[in-house]
This record gives structure tokens, sequence and C-alpha cells, in this order.
């Protein structure tokens, strides 16, 4: 079964580098996974957007259409990029950092940056919590597996805040 | 090995490493530079070097060096940086000089769209530097083939002694997907002096397959390598004959390997009435619209170009004789169609694409859907 996925929010969230780990779960668990992203010239602070594919089946065309699942992390990207969401699809928003929601029928807010600044200080790792809330929704992967992914793509000295900003975001839905 | 996730960049350091490359000069540009950072980190732990260097000309000028000196080489860049090198690779031509120019494609002229996706550096990577010149440009559409297609560049550079264009785009070259890499290939050395000096050696005479076994740097064969056109001596030449078997030698050492070199996949080209011709990260999309048509009963067959340069003449002479129409997939204002155009016996149509966006299946579908009416 195909899944598609669209992360998006500004440069600098993390949201390509969340997006990654995702794909990577997925295919230590043996699926076939495309991640791709798109982001303006500037270092931060442009748009940014990425992009995963799940499938049993080989992938050609990289790019979602009609994603099952979208999670915006800024206003912008919510009124851009919720449009062409499956209508039986998830909108997965940051409750802080998008104050309206969208028109549309099934939507997640969480307080996925407040969770990362109030817990652990920083919201540097709001990407990784919302990392944790989208294993818990989309179901996609195990949340032991997403856990060896973060361990191994996050520097070694933040690895235990980053199992604490999973954890947090798998259990605030 | 089992598969893991792995980007375009990354599986062109791969192969990189695995062809046997051991020096990297570059200078970072999008959406080349996970090549540069990848090799940065790979290259010391192998005795490797890696270097960045002030500017592109200089990272060309500094490959060029070391591969003399006997390491095999590649760089890597995009648009802009590929400009700046164009003078080099010329000299590359001339002198005989194996290196592997990566090209990430994106959005031109100049500074264009630089994290965006185009195709639009076919004819650059062909006819970039001046001059008569033979060059072999090669483009992977996955990450698996970026890999494997990095070393078969490594490789034609050492056994031709040329320069390789590894035409990539911002498409693969960003792309992770799954992959399970092989963990051997076959390696090219690099050629060397089968006589002594005593023995009546030159360094510019041919061997039998038209190149030359040109001695490395420091190898004690004190040899001259220079861009003027040169005699079997590696000095300059004024001559009118040495200058004409020079340029056709250094066409012909390419053209009559080209029935090895030419790479063109092809899938569902029996039953084909019209047929789709693409390369890169474009053939992932047209693959599916592809398949789209065909479940819709359409006849439509897959070229893609692994080969870009030398062009595949033949085998798109040979295929359109039996098809009603081609349609070339071009993420540019036109280009690959124009080599089509040169050689098919059927009607071509362009798709074009040039707004810094992929092709969607659907707008390769309503083309094909376009030229089956126009061909009927």
């Amino acid at each position: 079964m195909r899944k598609q996925l669209r992360l998006s929010g500004s440069g600098g969230q993390g949201v390509i580098t969340a997006a990654i780990i995702l794909a990577e779960a997925a295919v230590t668990e043996g699926k076939n996974a495309v991640q791709s992203q798109s982001y303006g010239p500037e270092a931060r602070g442009g748009a940014s957007k990425s992009e995963v594919i799940i499938d049993d089946e080989k992938i050609y065309h990289p790019h979602v259409k009609n994603p099952d699942f979208v999670l915006a992390m800024t206003q912008k990207a919510a009124d851009k990029y919720y449009a062409d969401l499956n209508p039986e699809g998830t909108l997965i928003l940051d409750d802080d950092l998008v104050p309206t929601s969208p028109a549309f029928k099934n939507i997640i807010r969480v307080p996925i940056t407040k969770l990362a600044v109030e817990k652990l200080g920083k919201s540097l790792f709001a990407n990784i919590v919302a990392l944790g809330v989208l294993v818990k929704v989309t179901k996609l992967v195990d949340f032991e597996t997403i856990k060896k992914s973060v361990a191994k793509r996050v520097p070694p000295h933040t690895v235990e805040q980053n199992m604490t900003a999973l954890q947090l975001g798998f259990d605030a839905v | 090995m089992s598969a893991r996730l792995m980007q375009g960049n990354e599986a062109i350091a791969e192969g990189a490493l695995v062809a046997g490359v051991r020096f990297f000069g570059g200078y970072p540009i999008t959406p080349s530079t996970e090549i540069a950072e990848s090799l940065a980190k790979m290259l010391p732990k192998v005795g490797g070097t890696f270097i960045q260097m002030e500017d592109e000309i200089a990272s060309m000028g500094v490959v060029l060096g070391a591969s003399l000196a006997g390491r095999k080489v590649l760089t890597a860049s995009s648009g802009p940086g590929i400009s700046l090198k164009q003078e080099l690779i010329g000299y590359a031509s001339a002198a005989e000089i194996p290196v592997v120019i990566v090209n990430v494609q994106r959005v031109g002229p100049s500074t264009g769209q630089p994290t965006a996706p185009s195709q639009g550096d076919v004819m650059q990577a062909r006819w970039g530097t001046h001059g008569d010149h033979s060059i072999i440009v090669l483009s992977p559409w996955s990450v698996r083939e970026a890999f494997e297609v990095t070393v078969r560049a490594v490789n034609y550079a050492e056994r031709f002694r040329t320069p390789v264009i590894l035409l990539t785009d911002e498409i693969v070259g960003h792309l992770r997907e799954n992959v399970e890499l092989p963990d051997k290939v076959k390696v090219y050395p690099r050629r060397a002096p089968k006589i002594s000096r005593a023995e009546g050696y030159e360094p510019y005479t041919p061997d039998e397959d038209l190149v030359p076994n040109i001695a490395n740097f420091g190898e004690g064969y004190h040899i001259h390598v220079t861009g003027l056109i040169h005699d079997e001596t590696g000095f300059p030449s004024g001559s009118p004959k040495v200058t004409r078997e020079a340029i056709k030698r250094m066409h012909e050492k390419i053209s009559r390997a080209e029935d090895e070199i030419v790479d063109v996949h092809r899938e569902f080209m029996d039953d084909a009435e019209v047929a789709v011709v693409s390369f890169g990260g474009t053939s992932r999309t047209a693959y599916e619209a592809v398949l789209n048509a065909r479940k819709r009963g359409l006849k439509v067959g897959f070229i893609r170009l692994v080969t870009i340069f030398p062009f595949a003449d033949k085998i798109i002479r040979e295929l359109s004789k039996n098809l009603r129409g081609l349609l070339v997939a071009d993420l540019n204002f036109g280009q690959i169609v124009n080599e089509v155009e040169r050689v098919a016996e059927c009607p071509v149509k362009l798709c074009a694409k040039y707004d810094m966006t992929i092709f969607e299946p659907e707008e390769i579908e309503k083309s094909i859907d376009e030229l089956v009416a126009e061909v009927k």
C-alpha cells in the first residue's frame, strides 16, 4: 500500500531531517522509500518542504500527489500544502505556529515547538517531537525502529535529548 | 549488504571511492555540495586527499594536476561552477588527462534558481569548452545507478584518458531512496608506459586503442604536458599533419568504442507505436507516464539515455524506423529534442518544461495523447 507524506515549514525547523529519518526507518523495516525536498536559496527562514513516499512496490516519480498526511510547522505552510490532501487524510499542525486551522476535516493540533522549548529548552528539538507525533498518527513504522533511526542521524551527544523529544511527541497524541 | 537509505549525491561519492578516486578538489555549490561533503569525510580514511579550493577554476586545475601525478580524480559542481571549469575541461581533452566532472544540474542561466531542478546543461556538457573535442557524458536515473554510472565514468576517464561529464540533476542528486550497493566493482587501472625511454618511449604515442600510455609525473619519465597541439613527444607542433592527426585521434579513440559506451535503457519497445525519450531524473516521471498510458491501452515505449554523448544515433534511428512518433521529455527549453530530430526517421514531438518544477506524469501523458492523435 502506498503512503505519501509531506512535511512542511520554514528553513531551519528541521522538517527535511525529520523526513529523512522517517524514510530511513521505513527502509530498515524492508519497505521501499523515496524522500525528496524543496527549499529556497536561503539558509534559514525560506519555505521548506520534504516529501516521503513509502510503498511495497517500486517508486519512480518522486513527488507526492494527494498526500495521506501533511505536517505543517508554519501558517504559510499549512495554508499552502493542505490543498491537495487526500480527503480521508490527516493534517497535523503546530498548535502555536499555526493559529488558524485551514478548512479541513481531519486536523490534529499539537503544541510541537512549545513542547520542545518547555521540556528540552530548545526549539531545535521540535522536528523530533513532530516525528514522534507522525509515527503515532501514521503507524507507518514501529516506535522502536524510529528510535534507532533517530539515534543514527543525530549528533551522538544529543541522542538522549532526542529520545525524550521523540517520546514527547509520541505521547502528545 | 542490506538496503539502506542513501542520497544520489552520496552514492556518487561512494561510487567514486570504490572506482579508485583518491583526490577530490572542489568548491561547494547547491545542489552538488553533498558530494564534496561526503568525500571530505571518506577520502582521508583511505589515504586520499580532499581539498576545497578558492574557486571552481582552481578546483579544476588541482584535479588535473593530481591526475597527472597518478591519482584518480573527480570534481563536482553545478551551473555557474561548471561554466567556470570549461577552459580546463578543454585542456584535459587536449592533454588527455583522465578526470570526472560531476554536474548536478540546476536552473540556469547564471545563478538561475540555485535549489531547483533543470536539465538545461545538455549541450554545454557536449560543447561547453571550445574547439573540436570529444567527450563522454553519462546520466543516472536512480540512486543505485548514480553509484554505477560514477564507477563507469571513472573507468572511461582512465581507459580513454578523457574528461567524462557525469550529468546528473537536482532530482537524482538530492533524492534519497533505498539501495543495496555491490561490494565489488570492475575498476580500470591507470594506464602505464609499456616501454622505457631507452626503448623509445614517447608519452603521446597512441597504443592500439588509439589512447596513449602517458607516464605519471614523478615516475622518472620527465614528460611535457601542454594545451597546445603536440606531437608524440608531448611538445608543441606547428604542423598541419600533426594537428589533423591529433584532432582525428582524439575523436576516434572514443567513437571506435561507441557501441560499447552508448547505453540506452529500453522497455515496452516490442509493440510500441510511439515512444518517450528522456534521461536522468525526468525518466522516473516519464516511466510512470508510460506505465499509465499502457494501462489505458496505448502502445507506448520507453527510451532512456544513460549515455547522453556520444549520442545514441544508431539506436534511436533503428528504433524510430518502427515507430509512428517519438516524444522527447526535455526538462529545459528543448535540447535533447534536437539530437533526436537529427537522427529519427519518424515525427518528433517536444514536451518541454522550464519552470523550476519537475514534470508530473499527467503532463507527459497529455503529450503522449497529443502525439498519438497527431501521428494516427
